[in-house]
């Protein structure tokens, strides 16, 4: 079994690029182009020194004591929390910006949803002196006001998505709009493991990095460089790529895709798609996604607005398809519940995204001997009007 | 002979290929559309399956969609209307619509189903050139359908030849880089793309489309090419209050110049 993407962008029987010819010179240019860019040594001399400097990196492995105690096993967390901008988003940015430099575009586009990405994004055309335009469904701008004022004082434009409902799926539409009607000058960043390739590649080859990571400092730390268990949140997939990425192959670490459940599977009101996705196509890639029986697809909901989306990337529709991942799905409450767990236990507040991850470890099995690696994809400031909202409740 | 080969062997010049969405403004109006359509002196009709996510579409297009969508329209609904519509009309007619649609309908069950109420040809935007040529070329031949495919200002040369060796019975020239419904009026960068594709010597005949909304802009693409394809202008149109039929009526006639107060509307 192989987990890498083919030549012509699957992973199995999920991916591709089904783009309507007007993005064909665009995507096409990207796909030729890079691998070579990725891997020349001025670019991962810059890369890796942006990384180091700007980001951060590395992101700490942090051995969470009481809450490996409460839960009688080995707990240890990446730390991509303590990023620069506050999440994993960033290590796609960095990388994404010099592959636009290197393409000669001058304008870059984005879409995003809780604006984690989109701040990512501001951040880094700010650092490069580039134009950003950021889309954003009208429904989000008004719930994560925060983040849309941090975008404007990084001197990006934040543009409102005002079709369908409004929200993340929507505002990757109208990025790609954008991206149609500026075939020339622009590059579009896309956030996640989505997309047609070979953005999901190109996505997860950059947010590699915490595996990499990961494997040298379990090493230092446990004398072994292979986890049992990796546990990380999934919308579309991005911090979970990143924290597989070096273990795909290693089949003696099993990995836990988190999704949300929203107000409970089954409920209308949810956006666990391995479970209620069918086989089909969003946004330029074969993947599973929650659609009619007509392929219309279905708007999703999750308090958390980073895995509010109607689909999964490829590599893990992929990933559960061939069960070499387990997906488990976590409600709103049970998110709600671990994130106030988390912060009393370990004196971290962390996004409700990655709250979702935490919650997983009431639902799997393990033994007191496991090394367990949970990947705090980011930190909680941007979820704090939600939390305020439940204190009294969970608190 | 199909009706859309017929269509192209007979006529050369001024084509008119009008769009809309099926569903919009209300469900039943499919026929109505169509018949008035055919009767107003349109030659060729392109139906759109309503989706919830048209990435190559403009807002316009969209907000008819979603409407479409809200009023209820199903692929079931529009295959019946289809069936009704060919027991009067001999109007060449093409489905347009995004793969995902095809694919959850099954995509044998979908091309049989096309050819079984009377549909001449496809429009699939998000299908790309080579999956239809290794996937499903075969089964679109064996079922006697066409494709269209669409070409860009960008596209390089290699590959509108190898879109003409595909497409039939013509070539859908995107007017400008842009989504539908995008931008009015036609500038000189086009006009020299559209002269730059004249030359190329290309075997199938292209229609004009994106951006034609009104007389002017008709007459520039059928200087340029066979004629011209109209879809977010006619939307609008529907929009507007009155008799459906009236005003089908005379939007056509004024895209094509046969009403009194066509060479006022050149904007």
């Amino acid at each position: 079994m192989t987990y890498e993407v083919n030549p012509n962008g699957f992973y199995g029987e999920f991916g591709g690029a089904y783009i309507p010819e007007m993005l064909f010179p665009n995507i096409e240019e990207l796909r030729q182009k890079y691998l070579d860019f990725m891997y020349d040594s001025a670019f991962q001399k810059e890369f890796q020194q942006l990384l180091k400097d700007y980001v951060g990196r590395p992101s700490p492995l942090y051995l969470a004591k009481r809450l490996s105690k409460h839960y009688n096993t080995n707990i240890y967390l990446k730390r991509e929390d303590l990023n620069h901008t506050g999440a994993h988003k960033i290590n796609n940015t960095i990388g994404q910006i010099l592959m636009a430099q290197r393409l000669g575009k001058k304008r870059i586009i984005a879409e995003t949803g809780a604006g984690q990405h989109g701040v990512a994004t501001a951040t880094v055309c700010a650092l490069m002196g580039l134009e950003c335009i950021v889309y954003m469904g009208a429904v989000d701008i008004e719930r994560q006001a925060p983040n849309v004022s941090r975008m404007k004082m990084l001197g990006a434009k934040v543009v409102p998505a005002n079709s369908g409902s409004k929200t993340l799926k929507d505002a990757t539409n109208e990025a790609i709009r954008d991206w149609i009607n500026h075939p020339n000058d622009t590059h579009y960043i896309i956030g996640s493991v989505v997309g047609p390739h070979p953005y999901p590649d190109m996505v997860a080859r950059f947010q590699a990095v915490i595996s990499e990571e990961m494997k040298w400092q379990l090493n230092e730390q446990t004398g072994r460089e292979n986890p049992d268990i990796i546990i990380a949140c999934v919308g579309g997939g991005s911090n979970a790529a990143g924290a597989f990425y070096h273990y795909l192959k290693d089949t003696d670490v099993r990995l836990v895709a988190v999704e949300a459940a929203g107000m409970g599977i089954h409920s209308g009101e949810s956006a666990a798609t391995s479970v209620l996705g069918t086989k089909g196509i969003i946004h330029g890639s074969r993947t599973l996604l929650m659609q009619t029986e007509d392929g219309q697809i279905i708007e999703p909901y999750s308090l958390s607005a980073g895995l509010d989306y109607p689909g999964i990337g490829p590599l893990h529709a992929h990933l559960i398809d061939t069960k070499r991942a387990e997906a488990v799905s976590i409600t709103d409450a049970e998110a709600l519940e671990a994130a106030f767990f988390l912060s009393k236990q370990e004196g971290i507040i962390p996004a409700l995204e990655s709250a979702h991850a935490f919650a997983a470890l009431d639902k799997i099995k393990f033994s007191n001997q496991d090394v367990i690696v949970i990947n705090l994809s980011g930190r909680g400031d941007k979820d704090l009007g939600t939390y305020i909202k439940y204190l009294d409740q969970y608190g | 002979m199909d009706r859309l080969s017929r269509l192209f062997q007979e006529k050369q010049q001024d084509i008119l290929n009008i769009y809309f969405t099926a569903g919009y403004p209300n469900l039943q109006d499919t026929e109505t559309i169509i018949h008035s359509l055919e009767k107003s002196g349109v030659d060729l009709i392109e139906i759109g399956m309503p989706y919830s996510d048209p990435m190559a579409d403009g807002p316009t297009i969209q907000e008819s969609g979603d409407a479409a969508l809200a009023n209820g329209m199903t692929l079931e609904i529009l295959f019946d209307q289809i069936t009704a519509v060919r027991k009067k009309s001999d109007v060449p007619l093409i489905m347009m619509g995004y793969f995902n649609q095809m694919m959850q309908y099954g995509e044998l069950r979908f091309l049989k189903k096309c050819k079984e109420v009377g549909v001449d040809g496809l429009i699939l935007p998000d299908l790309p050139l080579e999956v239809y040529e290794t996937e499903y070329k075969a089964l679109f031949e064996e079922m006697g359908l066409h494709i269209i495919f669409l070409i860009t200002p960008q596209t390089p040369d290699a590959r509108i030849h190898k879109i003409d060796s595909l497409s039939s019975p013509f070539i859908y020239m995107v007017s400008n880089a842009a989504i539908t419904g995008a931008k009015v009026g036609i500038s000189d960068t086009q006009i020299s793309y559209f002269e730059r594709i004249q030359k190329m010597g290309l075997q199938n005949p292209r229609l004009i489309g994106f951006g034609i909304s009104n007389y002017k802009t008709y007459r520039t693409a059928c200087d340029y090419s066979s004629g011209a394809i109209i879809g977010s202008a006619f939307i609008k149109a529907l929009k507007d209050a009155g008799n459906l039929e009236e005003r089908i009526e005379d939007f056509v006639s004024s895209v094509k110049g046969t009403a009194l107060h066509a060479t006022n509307t050149t904007d």
